[in-house]
């Protein structure tokens, strides 16, 4: 397999909007002259469903997939999600997750139940786990939709890109209404 | 030279910009679906949605015939749709270049089943040109649009979920602004195909295939990767990533043109490689062919036909070891399949539906999600247009205890895709059966494109909205009922009474979808729950609506129903299941 290539995984849920995210992730990796491909499935599964992108970069990256058990990053928009792709995660590798339970269909009509403590059972499994209030970060920086640049800021103070790629791509990619309050997630998230 | 990261859809769309394309057209369907949404954003190319794929190519084919370029796009069952030109066009040949883009769904993501389009490239004796990356789908585009001027005849594009959905770094150029300005020319001989002229055509269509297979074997778009070793892959799309990183060392033969195959470079390559394997997703296509020309090669016996691969599956299949990920305790975990959007106007038809203990033949949307927990209420699902036309063959075979029970259900995009010419045969033929038209609007699994119903066209433009309830007189229905299915008992009793008829009959259900891009669905104040009035019988779950959470409901306690109301749109369909009056409308 390919090891100079560094691999992202990322899981949520349909409709939590974490393709913004996966985009300027992807964008700030190709300005620091990164080969980068992130391989994602779009239709069916947004309703509501289990969601998950890879995010490849390198010098030279072939298969758009991750293999399993070879993802660097596990960058995690739910508890429930994370936790079912933890396997996908080699060991040693980091964990950036955001605090926020979504219920799915089958636990809402009481039939399964949502797992207890996912947060410890995730520091288990990965000691240095990051588990981030995504929620009341984006609140403090002015509106609740921007939790995904919340945890975006906590990932690339794990990542080693410099921090005005990050904003510059934020500057491209993010409507103008709405970039001032997405830096400010994006610093917050950094020092969380 | 200027670069950007897109999808692959998106570099469809910028190649046939950049090809000097005038006139696009398709009909949505996942993972095709973003390149004529593309393709819409360059105001040089005239863009639209046509009801269904075979009209799409038809109007791509006529722009050809007035020798402007032009693009079609469709997933890999709706090429099923347009083959019937498909295989006239490739005796007609080209004015204009003429490509078409079928994406493949290799898994099954979003379709109801993965077969190989490569086959209808073989049928319809076209060349069919592969990429493996966005920056081929680019280069490819621009290439097949010079391939179809050339050889004279249409060209196909062959895609998949990940290469369509997947981002990689691109290649940007400009468009080609030399192009011939359509005119007409007329060319009788060429365009009509009359059997006496059809008969003429069919021999140059098998010279060009000659012709096409020589050129494949010098051109750069079948290249040999030198490795080192015996071991040596022929690949072509998104395989060619996985042989790559997987077998980082072998020698590849990567094929972008997937038909017809290079043979001369074929047995030149294979004389080479001791072990020979071909890595291709779904059908071997590719390895049959190579086994033709008398080459052995290791294939199918050792990699997957079903399902999509990755380099895991890829390596399994070669029995190389797996790395192993962070391990965890093996604890069952609640599956999240998707579901019907809070608000969605498709529940309450199924849950009538459910409660009439209707068989519903149904159909291709959002609302194919109707067959499952807890509403269960669909009981087939074949391809686009069948809803109706199965609930036709059934009410004929069943004797007349049952047929009362059959209920053809079919969205508004996809009654107009295929499902019109199977109501008039319902209607001609005297059936007694009952259809429901689910309209709301949209063609919204796709991600709301507007279809002829909608009053919209792609470029944004008002249009006359098809009026469904005149066209299905206008086929011979005598009763067309419209209703509200916000309206739960109104809903059911009607639904009641047209499958109690003897006669064919239609029931329009029409509300917008609550994800409308012109701000047609309605939202109304959260409902919220009394927690005095909740005795905890879980009729509301029946619904399937995301926006009700159980809480409670361990030991003796039976819970109760909680609102999210972040989720929650106000439809108020909970409100009228309820029989102890427990939800309420706007906050305490």
């Amino acid at each position: 397999m390919n090891n100079d290539v560094k691999n992202i995984f990322l899981a949520g849920v349909g409709g939590q909007g974490t393709l913004l995210a996966s985009e300027v992730l992807s964008e700030t990796l190709m300005t620091a002259g990164y080969d980068v491909k992130k391989s994602e499935v779009h239709g069916m599964s947004q309703r509501g469903g289990s969601v998950t992108s890879h995010v490849r970069y390198g010098k030279r990256v072939f298969s758009p997939l991750i293999p399993e058990g070879m993802a660097d990053v596990l960058f995690g928009f739910e508890l429930l999600e994370a936790y079912r792709y933890l396997p996908m995660l080699r060991p040693g590798g980091t964990v950036v997750v955001n605090d926020l339970k979504i219920i799915p269909a089958p636990v809402a009509m009481g039939v399964e139940t949502y797992p207890d403590n996912i947060p410890a059972k995730i520091t288990a499994a990965c000691p240095g786990a990051k588990i981030v209030n995504g929620m009341e970060l984006a609140l403090q920086a002015g509106n609740v939709r921007t939790v995904n640049t919340v945890l975006l800021g906590a990932l690339s103070q794990r990542m080693d890109i410099a921090e005005e790629l990050w904003l510059a791509a934020l500057n491209k990619m993010v409507p103008e209404k709405f970039l001032n309050e997405n830096l400010e997630a994006f610093r917050l998230g950094r020092q969380a | 030279m200027k670069q950007a990261i897109l999808s692959g859809n998106e570099a469809f769309a910028r190649g046939a910009y950049e090809a000097g394309v005038r006139v696009a057209s398709a009909y949505p369907g996942t993972p095709s679906t973003e390149i004529l949404e593309n393709i819409a954003t360059y105001p040089e190319i005239d863009s639209s949605w046509a009801p269904n794929e075979k009209v799409s190519l038809e109007v791509a084919i006529g722009a050809s015939f007035a020798g402007a370029r032009a693009m079609v796009a469709m997933k890999h069952v709706g090429l099923n749709v347009a083959a019937d030109p498909l295989m006239t066009m490739s005796y007609i040949g080209v004015r204009g270049g003429l490509v078409v883009v079928v994406a493949d769904d290799p898994e099954m993501h979003s379709s109801q089943n993965e077969q190989d389009s490569r086959h209808y490239a073989r049928l319809a004796k076209a060349p069919m040109l592969e990429p493996s990356d966005s920056d081929e789908a680019l280069a490819f585009t621009r290439l097949a649009f010079e391939l179809s001027e050339q050889f004279d005849t249409p060209v196909m594009l062959r895609s998949n979920t990940r290469i369509s959905h997947g981002k990689t770094i691109v290649n940007l150029g400009s468009r080609i602004d030399n192009l011939p300005e359509p005119v007409i020319e007329r060319n009788p001989g060429k365009f009509v195909m009359l059997p006496a002229n059809a008969r003429k055509r069919h021999p140059v269509v098998e010279q060009r295939l000659l012709d096409l297979k020589a050129w494949g074997c010098t051109h750069e778009i079948n290249r040999i990767e030198e490795g080192e070793g015996e071991v040596g892959v022929i690949t072509a799309g998104i395989s060619y990533q996985y042989a790559k990183e997987v077998l980082p060392k072998a020698h590849i033969l990567k094929l972008g043109m997937v038909y017809p195959l290079p043979e001369e470079l074929i047995r030149e390559f294979a004389a080479r490689c001791k072990t020979l394997y071909v890595i291709e997703e779904l059908d071997p296509f590719i390895e049959d062919q190579i086994r033709a020309m008398g080459i052995s090669v290791k294939g199918k016996d050792v990699f997957p036909i079903c399902g999509e691969f990755s380099p895991g599956r890829v390596a399994a299949a070669l029995g190389m070891a797996q790395p192993k990920g962070v391990e965890v305790s093996a604890e069952p975990l609640p599956n999240r399949p998707p579901n019907m959007c809070p608000g969605c106007s498709h529940r309450g038809v199924f849950y009538a539906l459910k409660r009439l203990g209707a068989f519903v033949t149904g159909d291709i949307g959002c609302y194919t999600l109707g067959a499952l927990p807890p509403l269960s209420a669909m009981d087939t699902c074949v391809c686009m247009g069948a809803g109706i036309s199965n609930a036709t063959g059934m009410a004929k075979a069943l004797g007349e205890a049952e047929r009362s029970k059959v209920v053809g259900v079919m969205g508004d995009s996809t009654f107009l895709h295929s499902g019109i010419t199977s109501l008039m045969d319902m209607a001609y033929n005297n059936t007694p059966a009952t259809v429901i038209i689910l309209d709301n609007r949209i063609t919204a699994m796709t991600g709301r494109q507007d279809n002829p119903a909608s009053g919209h066209t792609l470029a944004g433009i008002e249009a006359i909205p098809v009026d469904l309830e005149a066209i299905c007189r206008a086929i011979g229905v005598r009763h067309v009922q419209v209703v509200d299915p916000y309206e739960l008992e109104k809903t059911r009793l009607l639904i009641k009474a047209e499958m109690e008829r003897p006669e064919t009959s239609v029931v329009i259900t029409r509300r917008s979808c609550m994800l409308d891009r012109h701000g047609r669905g309605e939202r109304s104040a959260p409902l919220f729950v009394n927690d005095d009035k909740c005795t905890g019988c879980k009729a509301c779950l029946k619904i399937g609506c995301p926006a009700i959470e159980w809480q409670g409901g361990t030991g003796t306690d039976k819970g109760k129903a909680r609102i999210n109301q972040v989720l929650c749109v106000g439809c108020g369909v909970c409100k009228q299941v309820c029989k102890f009056d427990a939800f309420g409308v706007g906050h305490e």
